[in-house]
């Protein structure tokens, strides 16, 4: 509405007033200025009209028989409520406490006898706009409540979905700790944990940037990508990809994801690591000591385009008891009066000093209060130990068809040459194939276990040529994989066949699977004569292998690895 | 009609206010004036009669009385404040102001209605 409008429009006015003669002038006055006027000759029917009415401005007389002006501004202001309806008292009073009285009655100004028209309009004008200030005011204030119980609301149903989604994880599984707000979701705070179909751990610890509904809308697809692509088997690296392609797509500029994956193996003890952005995590060994630092080495997610991403690893051996830890800035950016950061090594003291490992979070947390004297909200930390793998039990995968129509008589051959190695991870597809076989599901763990193994064994050893041997300590550990990386990118021939043959046996069948290289094969019986501790960290595969399906030879000097699965009729 | 009764320019500003309610405008402050005084005269207590002055100083001031509207305003002091000698005295001038105002007021009358 323009200005214009708004001082035309017109008020509904109440004049109380005891004087007739008065009250005339007045009622004409104010009528003659465009309001409705209502008159009453005393309070009583002032207010009565009032309630009735409910006039927008009320001109009162102070003194008036029946009811005075001042307990019927008591009234009308009561009645009123919230909206300011203004009160102008009509008075030649002159004395100081008669004025004080009017406005402790709740009198928003005065007008003195004899009456001026001109005065008056300008009054009432002015009282109008207070009016209607007040009641913008009002309206806003219902309107921000409004806007926040609907946020609050949109919360809360955002929350229950990706809780529905967070929950499909392994945050409960028996060796994992952690501590994080209910509503760290919408402090852009993420943690996802689930087991692999060959039984490994992946588990995100993720940042997003900003606060409340933007920094949690990015959690969904993430988490989605994160516990799909986990599920089908698909390694940390395609995962990695898959992520921040998705996140740099659906994001807005500025807007990323600080992210620490982590994939476990409890089977082959070793953790795979990708830290892009986050503090560094830390790997504590079983008796206390110098924590490892799992160090950001990557921008974080949604930052790069998908050909300028960096999906490389770090992988290390674990031992059984060694724990990974690993916290959001909410911890290391957390500031004391002097604005003084907590910071890195003041958690390590803290993490040195742990000799119980079930009290490490409480003294994480009592050292930051001790910092600074109050907790914050936006801290989590995360815990998991290494254990023997059988101490695990992933839950079995649920299948959603009927197993009618499996196909039990088949065989197939893939060649995977140079450039595919390079970037493709041909597993998660040939294990889905798989897994159409009713009869191989109650072994499907194994089944990927194995499948892995000798895939990166054919990778690794035979076409890249790397020498397991390298890995019998830390140090060989690291280099192995940093030689593995080089030698992959500057992959130029080389090839891996895999052939899969299903065929039925008696009332059940056999899976037959065959992997093949173009390396240089190795000596097998060697290998295989091998003591289990004189294997350590390199030979574990093998025995692994051998282990987990029903029989396992090699051949062609060790370049072709051949491995049974067999299962009986179902019941 | 003499200017230290009724101040001529009120009566014309409030002429051109209420145009053609101006002649009830005129009867009505008579009417109410009446009722005025009796109150003044009536009074049982300091309360009603200072109530009394201050209304009918409120009225005569809106109506140009001037010189009514002051010694309402003496007489409202005068109850509220004291001393209370002369009040009797105060009261009869009113009387004969108001006296002097009406007969004014009410030629004010003929000279609109023969307009």
């Amino acid at each position: 509405m323009s200005q214009f409008a708004h001082d035309l429009e017109a008020l509904t006015v109440l004049i109380a007033e005891d004087g007739a003669a008065d009250r005339l002038l007045l009622a004409t006055i104010v009528r003659k200025q465009g309001h409705q006027v209502l008159t009453a000759e005393n309070g009583e029917q002032a207010v009565a009209l009032f309630a009735q009415q409910r006039p927008s401005l009320v001109l009162l007389d102070a003194l008036m028989p029946v009811m005075d002006g001042f307990e019927a501004a008591r009234q009308i202001k009561a009645l009123a409520g919230e909206a300011l309806v203004p009160i102008i008292f009509l008075t030649s009073l002159s004395e100081e406490h008669a004025l004080v009285r009017c406005l402790e009655a709740g009198g928003d100004d005065f007008l003195a006898k004899p009456y001026s028209p001109v005065i008056l309009a300008a009054k009432i004008k002015a009282m109008d706009r207070l009016r209607r200030l007040q009641a913008t005011v009002l309206e806003q204030r219902d309107q921000i409540a409004r806007h926040h119980n609907h946020l609050l609301n949109e919360q809360r149903v955002a929350k229950a979905v990706f809780d529905q989604v967070a929950h499909a994880g392994c945050l409960s599984a028996s060796n994992i700790r952690y501590l994080q707000s209910p509503y760290a979701l919408f402090n852009g705070d993420l943690l996802l944990a689930a087991f692999t179909p060959a039984g490994d751990m992946h588990v995100l610890l993720g940042d997003f940037t900003g606060h409340g509904l933007p920094a949690a809308v990015g959690a969904m697809p993430l988490a989605e990508v994160f516990y799909g692509m986990t599920a089908k088997g698909y390694g940390l690296a395609e995962t990695l990809r898959e992520m921040n392609a998705k996140l740099k797509r659906i994001l807005p500029v500025g807007m990323f994801c600080c992210a620490l994956l982590l994939n476990l193996s409890f089977q082959r003890r070793v953790v795979e690591v990708w830290n892009g952005g986050m503090p560094d995590g830390y790997l504590l060994p079983a008796g206390g000591g110098e924590p490892l630092p799992l160090i950001s080495r990557h921008l974080p997610l949604g930052v790069l385009a998908p050909e300028r991403f960096n999906d490389t690893t770090e992988v290390l051996p674990l031992a059984l008891g060694e724990r990974l830890f690993l916290l959001s800035d909410g911890v290391v950016d957390t500031s004391d009066e002097h604005d003084q950061l907590f910071g890195v090594e003041r958690l390590r003291r803290v993490l040195s000093a742990n000799r119980q490992p079930a009290l490490l979070f409480e003294e994480v947390l009592q050292a930051l209060e001790q910092f600074r004297g109050r907790s914050r909200d936006d801290v989590s930390l995360l815990d998991i130990e290494v254990v023997e793998p059988q101490v695990l039990s992933p839950p079995p995968v649920i299948y959603s068809d009927s197993g009618q129509s499996s196909p039990l008589d088949w065989s197939l051959q893939f060649e995977f040459r140079a450039e595919t190695l390079k970037r493709f991870n041909p597993l998660p597809y040939l294990l889905q194939l798989l897994q159409e076989i009713h009869g191989l599901r109650a072994q499907g763990g194994a089944l990927h276990s194995v499948l892995t193994e000798l895939y990166s064994n054919a990778l690794e050893h035979g076409v890249l040529g790397l020498d397991s041997a390298l890995k019998r300590d830390a140090q060989g550990f690291a280099a192995y994989y940093q030689v593995r990386n080089e030698r992959l990118q500057a992959l130029c021939d080389g090839f891996i066949r895999v052939s899969l043959r299903v065929e039925p046996d008696r009332q059940g069948g056999r899976l037959i699977i065959e992997v093949e290289d173009s390396g240089q094969g190795f000596n097998v019986s060697k290998v295989l004569a091998r003591s289990v501790s004189e294997q350590g960290l390199c030979g574990r595969g093998l025995n692994l292998v051998r282990r987990l399906s029903r029989r396992a030879e090699w051949a062609d000097e060790g370049r072709r690895a051949c491995v049974e699965f067999a299962w009986e009729a179902l019941a | 009609m003499s200017d230290s009764h009724i101040d001529r320019e009120v009566l014309s500003d409030l002429q051109e206010v209420m145009e053609d309610g101006y002649l009830q405008l005129l009867e009505t402050f008579l009417e109410d004036s009446e009722k005025r005084l009796s109150q003044l005269h009536e009074a049982k207590s300091a309360d009603e009669l200072a109530h009394a002055a201050h209304s009918f100083k409120g009225s005569s001031s809106n109506m140009g009385a001037v010189a009514l509207a002051e010694l309402c305003r003496q007489l409202e002091d005068r109850v509220n404040q004291g001393p209370l000698q002369g009040i009797e005295d105060l009261i009869n001038q009113i009387d004969r102001e108001y006296s002097a105002v009406r007969a004014l007021y009410r030629a004010e009358c003929q000279r609109v209605s023969s307009e």
